[in-house]
């Protein structure tokens, strides 16, 4: 166990840092890359935060679809196959939910603010 | 000892000095940033009744490249600018096509057109509030034009219809190895889905914000014909519909800025057939997945330590944008 700041934090002042010190005493292009710097930031902030429990659920809906355990990235390769083999289709219980949730999950850590997942959580 | 710049300036003045004739001399030779495979100057070309804004596009150092997979040369570039303006595109005028005796590398000068590129100004500043609601129909009618460019009078050219377009994304795919559950979905739906016999025409490629040019009297050029092939001319339409060119504005599926129906309706005002919306969907869906593996190939880049930027790297979380969109067009929530 790691002492306090958490990660999390860490990656947050350092991202208060970038917007509130560094970036209104640049200019131009470097300015431009500052603001992505701080960008990115956010995108490891919110990882920290959602990813530990959206990745175990997301498991556990893989391992009902696959009937078969093994690591995140063992069954998403195993959906893949599956998808190409035509054995699991858009009619296959479970497998719509579970794509649209591991998507809702990917934007809401990479890109909040996207107008597709703000259509689809229903606040535009 | 002159600079590269300056050195290019003296060369290019004097080619076009003696290529042009009323050009006299150049000035203010200035390398403008985007476009990553080609060089691109800005310049004032001097004549005895004032300057001329130009631009010069050039291979990367002045040297040939290798035939890159899907890129044009930049002599067929001006070739087709060329021809698209003989049918009615509105394209920067191209004044000359650099030989090899120049010495200056392959390249042309083209003219600098007054306009905005950038989505953002387009779609939300007060200077092209009138021209907003006219764009849908302009995009239509110029495609149905840039589509008309008889197929015999084109430089060679990469073909490639639906089936092409998805084994290559397919290959980028396979070959970054990263598992996209999305994507895989969007192949096989794509696979099962190809369009019928249509048309085959010259089609532009990445005809999208960035590579128009507009004011406030609308679209005032089609710039970038650097992934130009034959294929689908539908391929376009639904190119223009992709999300992420709607900057936010998901209800105006035609560059953020308008309806597919008046996109539509000019193409065929402007003697293009008639329209089949599903066909130009399959496009959409297909251009959505290839911006999407696009994304990933720029992290590949990041990866490869060829391009170590911030910004490369953090573009490769761009891809789920596109999953979402994906999910919206497949997968449909009641």
């Amino acid at each position: 166990m790691q002492d306090m700041p958490q990660s999390k934090e860490i990656v947050e002042v350092v991202g208060e840092f970038l917007r509130q010190h560094v970036i209104p005493n640049l200019e131009g292009h470097t300015a431009f890359h500052a603001l992505v710097a701080a960008n990115a930031l956010d995108i490891v902030k919110r990882e920290l935060e959602i990813a530990p429990q959206a990745n175990e659920e997301e498991l556990s809906r893989l391992q009902t679809l696959l009937d078969k355990n093994g690591t995140l990235e063992q069954l998403n390769r195993e959906l893949c196959d599956r998808i190409q083999s035509g054995d699991i289709t858009l009619e296959t219980p479970g497998f719509a939910d579970h794509l649209w949730q591991s998507t809702l999950t990917k934007l809401a850590i990479d890109q909040p603010k996207y107008s597709g997942y703000r259509r689809a959580e229903g606040k535009i | 000892m002159s600079t590269p710049a300056e050195e290019l300036s003296t060369q290019l003045g004097s080619v076009l000095q003696r290529k042009l004739g009323d050009i006299s001399r150049i000035e203010a030779l200035k390398r403008l940033s985007g476009g990553a495979s080609q060089e691109t100057w800005a310049f004032e070309g001097v004549t005895d009744r004032g300057t001329l804004p130009l631009i010069l596009r050039r291979a990367p150092g002045g040297i040939a490249p290798e035939g890159r997979e899907t890129a044009v040369t930049l002599a067929t570039e001006a070739a087709l600018i060329r021809l698209a303006d003989k049918a009615g595109v509105p394209v920067p005028p191209v004044r000359y096509v650099l030989e090899e005796a120049d010495g200056i590398g392959p390249g042309f000068v083209m003219d600098r057109m007054e306009g905005e590129t950038i989505a953002r100004k387009i779609l939300r500043d007060e200077e092209y509030a009138e021209a907003r609601p006219k764009l849908a129909r302009q995009c239509g009618e110029i495609l149905a034009k840039l589509h008309s460019v008889p197929m015999d009078s084109l430089p060679k050219l990469r073909h490639s219809p639906a089936e092409a377009e998805i084994e290559q994304y397919w290959q980028t795919y396979k070959t970054h190895g990263h598992p996209h559950p999305v994507f895989e979905l969007a192949f096989k739906w794509l696979r099962s889905n190809l369009p019928g016999e249509g048309r085959t025409t010259l089609v532009h490629g990445d005809f999208r914000h960035g590579n128009l040019i507009i004011g406030s009297d609308g679209v005032r050029a089609v710039l970038d014909w650097e992934i130009a092939h034959t294929g689908d001319p539908m391929e376009d339409m639904g190119w223009i519909c992709v999300n992420s060119w709607r900057f936010g504005n998901i209800d105006n599926p035609v560059g953020g800025f308008g309806k597919r129906e008046d996109m539509f309706a000019g193409y065929e005002a402007a003697g293009g057939p008639k329209v089949d919306p599903e066909r130009v969907k399959f496009w959409e869906i297909l251009g959505t997945l290839k911006w999407g593996i696009m994304c990933t190939t720029m992290y590949e880049a990041f990866k490869s330590g060829m391009d170590r930027s911030v910004e490369r790297a953090a573009i490769g979380r761009r891809s789920s944008e596109t999953e979402i969109d994906l999910l919206a067009l497949l997968a449909p929530r009641s």
